[in-house]
C-alpha cells in the first residue's frame, strides 16, 4: 500500500471502498457471458425507448394516422414491419410500446421492492405481534390468486400506466418480502450485530450499518428479477383488455393482433414483433438478474 | 452479608444472588436454571477467570453482566449502582463495560474496513473528534502497528489473531472499566493464544481495567488471572487466588478438572462419571452429588456427610476478597 493511500479521510475511504466494490461487480459481470448479454440487450431496449421520438413521430400512433395507408400491409421499405389492421406502422407502435412496457415494468418493480423490503425488514427485525401480523399479510399476498386480484384492482382504480404499475407492484411484493425477511433474520443473529449492541448501538444503527448493507445486494438482484414478471403481467392485462387503451404497450399490440385476426390472415409482422420483444426483454432482465444474484450472494459464488 | 457490604464501597462489579432462568420450551417442561445463585465481586483492575464446562451458565452470566440478559432474581451492581434500564443510562453503561467474543471472525462485519470497525464504538457514542487519532492509537496499543497499514484492510485479509486484536481495539476505544472476554482465545491458534492473553493482561494493568475471562480451559488462567472462580451448574463452587485454586484445589469438581489438565500436581486422573449436568434438573442437596467422586467412592459416607451431600445445598462461605473458599460439605467437616 502506498503512502498516499494512507492519508485519506474516513469519508474518502468509504468512497474508495464503494468504488472498489462497484469495480468488482463490473469485472465479474464482464466475465459472466449470459449476464453481460442480458445487460447489452437491456441497454439496447433502453436506448430505443429513450430515442422513440427520434425513430417515429408520436402522431403515427393515432387511429387517424393510418387512414391513407394500406391495412395489414406486409413489411416494405416504407413500413419496415408492415401495418396493423387500421394502417398504422407496427414499428412505430413497437418503438413507443417499449417505453410503456419498460416504464410500467420498472415502476411496478420499484413499488414491489419498496413494499417488499419494508415488510421483510420489519417482519424480520421486529419480533412479536407486529412481526407475526406482517408475516400473515405476506402469506396472504403470497397465496392469493394474483391475476384476478390485479384485474379487479385495475378495473376499480382505472387504467392509466401509473395506476397499472401501482396495481402490478402492489400484487407482486410478497416474494421479495420473504426473501428479505430470511436474510434479515440471518443477519441480525450475526456476531457483529451482537458486538454492535454491546458497544451500545440502538436498532437504528444496527439496521443502517449492518442489516441494510447486508440485504441491499439481495434487494437489487431480486428487483431485476421482478421486472420481467411485471412486464409480463402488464402484457397479460393489456392482452385481456384491461390495459390502458390510449398507450401503445406491447401487450396491447398483441391484443390488437389477436382481435384483428392477424394470425388467421397470416400477418406475422403484427403479432410476432411484440411477442419477441416481450420475450427478449424478460429474458434479458432474468439473465442480468441471475448474474447479479450470483455476484452478490456468496453462497452462489463459484457455481 | 456484612463483609460484602464493606466491599461494595469500592468494588467495581458486585453480583448478589444472581439467578437467570430460561422458561420451559414446552408446556409442562422444566425451567432451565442457567445461573442459580451467583455471588461475585470484582475489584477495579483485577483479572478474574470464570471457569466451567460448557452448559454451566458462564456465558449466560457474562450476558447478564452486560445487561443483555434479564435476571430472574438477585442484583448486579456496577460501580455501586444497579445496571440502568433506561436508554440513556444503558448507553453510558455500555461505554464502561465491553465484551470480546469467542469468534473474532463472526464479530467483524466482512463489509467494513478495520478502521470502520474500530471507530464504530466512537461513532455510536457520538465521539468523532480525533477519531483517526484514537483509532490509530487503539490499533497500535493492541499490537497492530503501524496502524496505517491495517486501517484500510478487511477482516478477511487478517489472520485470526489479528482479527481478535481488532475486536479488542474496537472495545478499547471506549476506555471501558470492565472487559468481559468470553473464551477470547479458544478459536485461535495455540501459537497466538499467549500473545492475546498477554495483551489483555497489559491492557488491564495499564488502564486499570477489570477483566472477566470466561473460559472452559483451566490451563488458561495460569497465565493471566489474579483470581479464579470455578462454576458448576449455574453456581460458583470454588473461588480463590489463581495460585490457591490451582495448587490447592478444595472442591472435588475442581480437583477432577485439574487432574486432567496439570500432570505435575500429581493428582490421580479422575474422569467424572455420571450424567452431564442439566440445568433443567438440578440435583437435590449438593448439585454436584450425582457426579461427585467422593460420593461415588464411598468417601463421603466414611466421613459421615453423605446425608448432607444428598439433602443440603452447600453454600459458598462468606468471603473476604482473596479468601480461598469452596462450597463442599467435606470442607466443613
Amino acid at each position: 500500500m502506498s503512502i498516499e493511500a494512507v492519508q485519506v479521510s474516513p469519508r474518502q475511504m468509504t468512497w474508495l471502498r464503494r468504488r472498489r466494490a462497484l469495480l468488482r461487480v463490473w469485472r465479474e459481470l464482464r466475465h459472466d457471458r449470459s449476464g453481460f448479454t442480458g445487460l447489452l440487450l437491456l441497454v439496447f431496449f433502453g436506448v430505443v425507448a429513450a430515442a422513440a421520438p427520434l425513430i417515429a413521430d408520436r402522431s403515427e400512433l393515432l387511429a387517424a394516422a393510418g387512414r391513407n395507408n394500406p391495412d395489414l400491409a406486409a413489411p416494405s421499405a416504407k413500413f419496415l414491419l408492415g401495418t396493423d389492421d387500421i394502417g398504422r406502422s407496427v414499428l412505430s407502435q413497437l418503438v413507443w410500446g417499449s417505453r410503456v412496457s419498460l416504464f410500467i415494468g420498472l415502476l411496478a418493480t420499484v413499488v414491489a421492492v419498496v413494499i417488499g423490503s419494508t415488510v421483510g425488514l420489519i417482519s424480520g427485525y421486529v419480533k412479536g405481534r407486529v412481526g407475526s401480523l406482517l408475516l400473515a399479510i405476506d402469506d396472504f399476498f403470497l397465496v392469493v390468486p394474483f391475476l384476478p386480484l390485479a384485474i379487479v384492482l385495475a378495473v376499480i382504480l382505472g387504467r392509466s400506466p401509473v395506476t397499472l404499475a401501482l396495481v402490478i407492484g402492489f400484487t407482486s411484493w410478497a416474494g421479495s418480502a420473504r426473501l428479505v425477511r430470511a436474510q434479515v433474520l440471518s443477519l441480525s443473529e450475526r456476531g457483529y450485530v451482537e458486538r454492535a449492541r454491546a458497544l451500545g448501538a440502538n436498532s437504528r444503527h444496527v439496521i443502517l450499518r449492518h442489516v441494510l448493507p447486508g440485504v441491499a445486494p439481495l434487494i437489487i438482484a431480486n428487483a431485476t428479477l421482478i421486472v420481467p414478471g411485471a412486464i409480463l403481467t402488464e402484457s397479460t392485462l393489456s392482452f385481456l383488455g384491461f390495459g390502458d387503451r390510449l398507450s401503445p404497450s406491447w401487450g396491447k399490440l398483441l391484443d390488437g393482433a389477436q382481435s384483428s385476426g392477424s394470425i388467421t390472415l397470416n400477418a406475422w409482422w403484427y403479432y410476432l414483433p411484440p411477442g419477441i420483444c416481450i420475450i427478449t426483454v424478460v429474458l434479458a432482465f432474468t439473465l442480468f438478474g441471475r448474474a447479479l444474484e450470483r455476484i452478490f450472494d456468496p453462497r452462489l459464488a463459484g457455481r | 452479608m456484612s463483609s460484602n457490604e464493606q466491599y461494595s464501597g469500592n468494588a467495581l462489579l458486585e453480583l448478589r444472588d444472581v439467578h437467570v432462568a430460561y422458561p420451559a420450551r414446552r408446556r409442562g417442561g422444566s425451567v432451565a436454571r442457567a445461573v442459580d445463585g451467583v455471588q461475585l465481586i470484582l475489584q477495579p483492575g483485577e483479572i478474574v477467570a470464570l471457569v466451567g464446562e460448557s452448559g454451566c451458565g458462564k456465558t449466560t452470566l457474562a450476558r447478564a453482566i452486560l445487561g443483555l440478559q434479564q435476571l430472574s432474581q438477585g442484583t448486579i451492581q456496577f460501580d455501586g449502582e444497579s445496571i440502568p434500564t433506561d436508554a440513556a443510562g444503558k448507553k453510558l453503561f455500555r461505554r464502561q463495560v465491553q465484551i470480546v467474543f469467542q469468534d473474532p471472525t463472526a464479530s467483524l462485519n466482512p463489509r467494513q474496513s478495520v478502521y470502520e470497525i474500530v471507530a464504530e464504538g466512537l461513532r455510536i457514542h457520538g465521539n468523532s473528534e480525533n477519531e483517526h487519532k484514537i483509532v490509530s492509537a487503539a490499533l497500535e496499543r493492541c499490537g497492530l502497528h503501524p496502524a496505517d497499514r491495517y486501517m484500510l484492510r478487511y477482516p478477511h485479509e487478517l489472520s485470526g489473531g489479528q482479527r481478535q486484536r481488532v475486536v479488542i481495539a474496537g472495545a478499547m476505544v471506549l476506555e471501558p472499566r470492565l472487559l468481559i472476554a468470553d473464551e477470547p482465545v479458544s478459536s485461535l491458534d495455540a501459537s497466538v493464544r499467549g500473545e492475546i492473553l498477554k495483551l489483555l493482561q497489559d491492557l488491564a494493568r495499564d488502564k486499570n481495567m477489570a477483566v472477566l475471562v470466561v473460559t472452559h480451559d483451566l490451563g488458561l488462567p495460569w497465565n493471566i488471572a489474579d483470581r479464579i472462580a470455578v462454576m458448576y451448574l449455574g453456581r460458583i463452587v470454588e473461588i480463590g487466588t489463581t495460585e490457591d485454586v490451582l495448587a490447592r484445589p478444595k472442591h472435588p469438581y475442581t480437583r477432577a478438572l485439574l487432574s486432567v489438565v496439570h500432570e505435575h500436581l500429581q493428582l490421580e486422573q479422575q474422569i467424572l462419571k455420571g450424567d452431564t449436568p442439566d440445568p433443567t434438573s438440578i440435583a437435590r442437596g449438593c448439585r454436584f452429588n450425582p457426579r461427585c467422586p467422593m460420593v461415588q467412592s464411598g468417601e463421603a459416607e466414611r466421613l459421615g456427610i453423605l446425608q448432607k451431600c444428598l439433602n443440603d445445598d452447600p453454600v459458598l462461605p462468606n468471603k473476604q476478597n482473596n479468601d480461598h473458599v469452596a462450597a463442599c460439605h467435606a470442607l466443613n467437616f
